[in-house]
């Protein structure tokens, strides 16, 4: 999916040089979801597959409400349900919408080898661009949240878009506009920061203490946050308490990539001066002598 | 007219040059997923699509011409207590001071290091390709497990490809060796100059 115009794109997946940084005052969006507000209902899922034209296939059920059981190439949003114990003989359910996170530094981005295939916006949204896509599976692995999904039908990788299109006309994204219950939010990332503190310090005073807001500062900040109740515990809802890019990703796309290219131009480049310093080793002498 | 001895029979001569064709063609087609800057290398291959669909295919063809000429060549390969001479005098080899360096087999130090070299990152862009190859077994594996493949295989790719300019360098740079894999023979000469125990060898055996 992408949307907005050429002007927007501020970062492009393999490509080396800067894409249009023109356009600075684009304010950066951002989602928020408060788990506290959530009822389940799946709403923003089935306003997910309408706007979006998707249909997944019927699965199975797998015992528990999650349902399908996890994100799939045509389901880019799915509440997962969690029955944990935060503390000893304190049962609690959380519900929370799992998506893409949009981090402000993607790695998903930074894995891609296809120029264009992944592109940031000016606003903050992480788009997968299908025509360039190759089906490497690299931005799988680029990921720190295990988000992106190949299909097995056309071997592209799909996601969440925050909805791209509508948000570039000026509408919200679907999930946000279908929410019964207003647990989920969308609007500048400022905003979204405050709105979000403000309801972990309401449901502080309702008795939660470690509520709080998600909005991890190793990927430079998420366009997708999420109000938790237990925001000093992420895992109790699969999500990663310090994520960031892998460092063997930025290894991989990082440090190796003008290392590699150096050494394999420099071996070429060294060999070609030492044949022109040295000369090439010839039998002629010791023929000679043969023949001597 | 100098006298020709038999290096390489037709087989071997056959064999090297398919995996030298696979490893071109295998070695753009990765390094066009490697760095942006090989990206163009895809439309070589009809794209990037096809290039990630036939990366994987070429380099099973490499790999399995490799393991063919592994069986017959490791055993000469094999490194010595006569090699270890020879390393200390690298220096006078690279200067050109041919004659500075202590007799040799079949194979000398460097060519023996390259062989292993090519066999090893063979092996591990083998096993790191596999892992993460697309759609078929990358499901297999934790995407902890795929991070570490994928850095292995471009680091074993790189090692193979800097023993190939190697490989290819040696085989400009000393005289009379690429007719070797062009006709299968060798000069005289070349074989006293370059490999005297070998000339040894086969000499007596004539």
């Amino acid at each position: 999916m992408s949307s907005l115009q050429s002007l927007d794109v501020v970062a492009r997946s393999a490509t080396t040089l800067p894409t249009p940084q023109i356009r600075t005052a684009a304010p950066h969006v951002a989602k928020l979801i408060d788990e506290s507000k959530c009822i389940g209902c799946k709403a923003c899922q089935v306003a997910c597959m309408n706007w979006n034209d998707l249909r997944d296939d019927i699965g199975n059920n797998v015992g528990v409400y999650d349902n399908p059981s996890d994100l799939t190439p045509s389901s880019w949003t799915v509440m997962k349900f969690f029955e944990v114990e935060p503390t000893e003989g304190n049962l609690e359910w959380l519900i929370r919408k799992d998506g893409c996170m949009h981090c402000e530094d993607p790695g998903c981005l930074k894995a891609c080898p296809s120029p264009g295939a992944i592109v940031k916006y000016a606003n903050g949204i992480v788009d997968f661009v299908s025509e360039n896509c190759i089906g490497c599976g690299y931005c799988v692995k680029g990921c720190p949240f295990d988000v992106p999904r190949i299909s097995q039908k056309d071997n592209k990788a799909y996601k969440c878009t925050l909805c791209s299109d509508r948000v570039s006309v000026g509408l919200e994204p679907a999930c946000v506009k279908t929410c019964p219950t207003g647990a989920i939010s969308y609007g500048t990332k400022d905003d979204m920061v405050a709105y979000g503190n403000r309801r972990a310090e309401e449901l502080k005073e309702r008795g939660h203490q470690n509520a709080g807001l998600y909005n991890p500062e190793g990927v430079g900040g998420t366009h997708v946050m999420y109000v938790l109740k237990h925001a000093d515990k992420p895992q109790l809802e699969d999500l990663p308490a310090n994520p960031s890019v892998s460092p063997l990703v930025s290894l991989w796309k990082g440090t190796t990539k003008p290392l590699a290219v150096a050494s394999m131009l420099g071996a070429m480049v060294l060999g070609f001066f030492h044949y022109m310093k040295v000369g090439p080793i010839e039998e002629k002498e010791k023929t000679e002598k043969e023949g001597a | 007219m100098a006298r020709m001895l038999q290096r390489y029979s037709d087989s071997e001569r056959m064999n090297h040059w398919f995996i030298a064709l696979t490893f071109v063609l295998a070695g753009l087609s990765g390094l066009a997923f490697f760095h942006p800057a090989f990206f163009f290398f895809v439309n070589l291959f009809g794209g990037g699509s096809w290039a990630r669909i036939l990366h994987p295919l070429l380099g099973l063809l490499m790999v399995a011409g490799f393991a063919l000429l592994f069986a017959k060549l490791w055993r000469d390969n094999l490194i010595n207590a006569a090699d270890h001479e020879w390393r200390k005098k690298m220096g006078e080899m690279l200067r050109g001071n041919k004659a500075a360096m202590p007799p040799v087999g079949k194979y000398n130090f460097g060519q023996k290091v390259t062989f292993w070299a090519m066999a090893i990152s063979l092996a591990v862009l083998l096993v790191t390709g596999v892992m993460f190859w697309r759609p078929w077994f990358a499901p297999l594996f934790p995407i902890g497990l795929l991070r570490v493949a994928v850095l292995l295989h471009s680091i074993a790719a790189v090692v193979l490809i800097l023993s190939t300019i190697m490989h290819v360098y040696a085989a400009i740079w000393v005289k009379g060796t690429l007719r070797a894999m062009t006709r299968g023979t060798v000069t005289e000469g070349w074989a006293q100059v370059n490999h005297p125990l070998w000339h040894e060898q086969v000499s007596k055996g004539n």
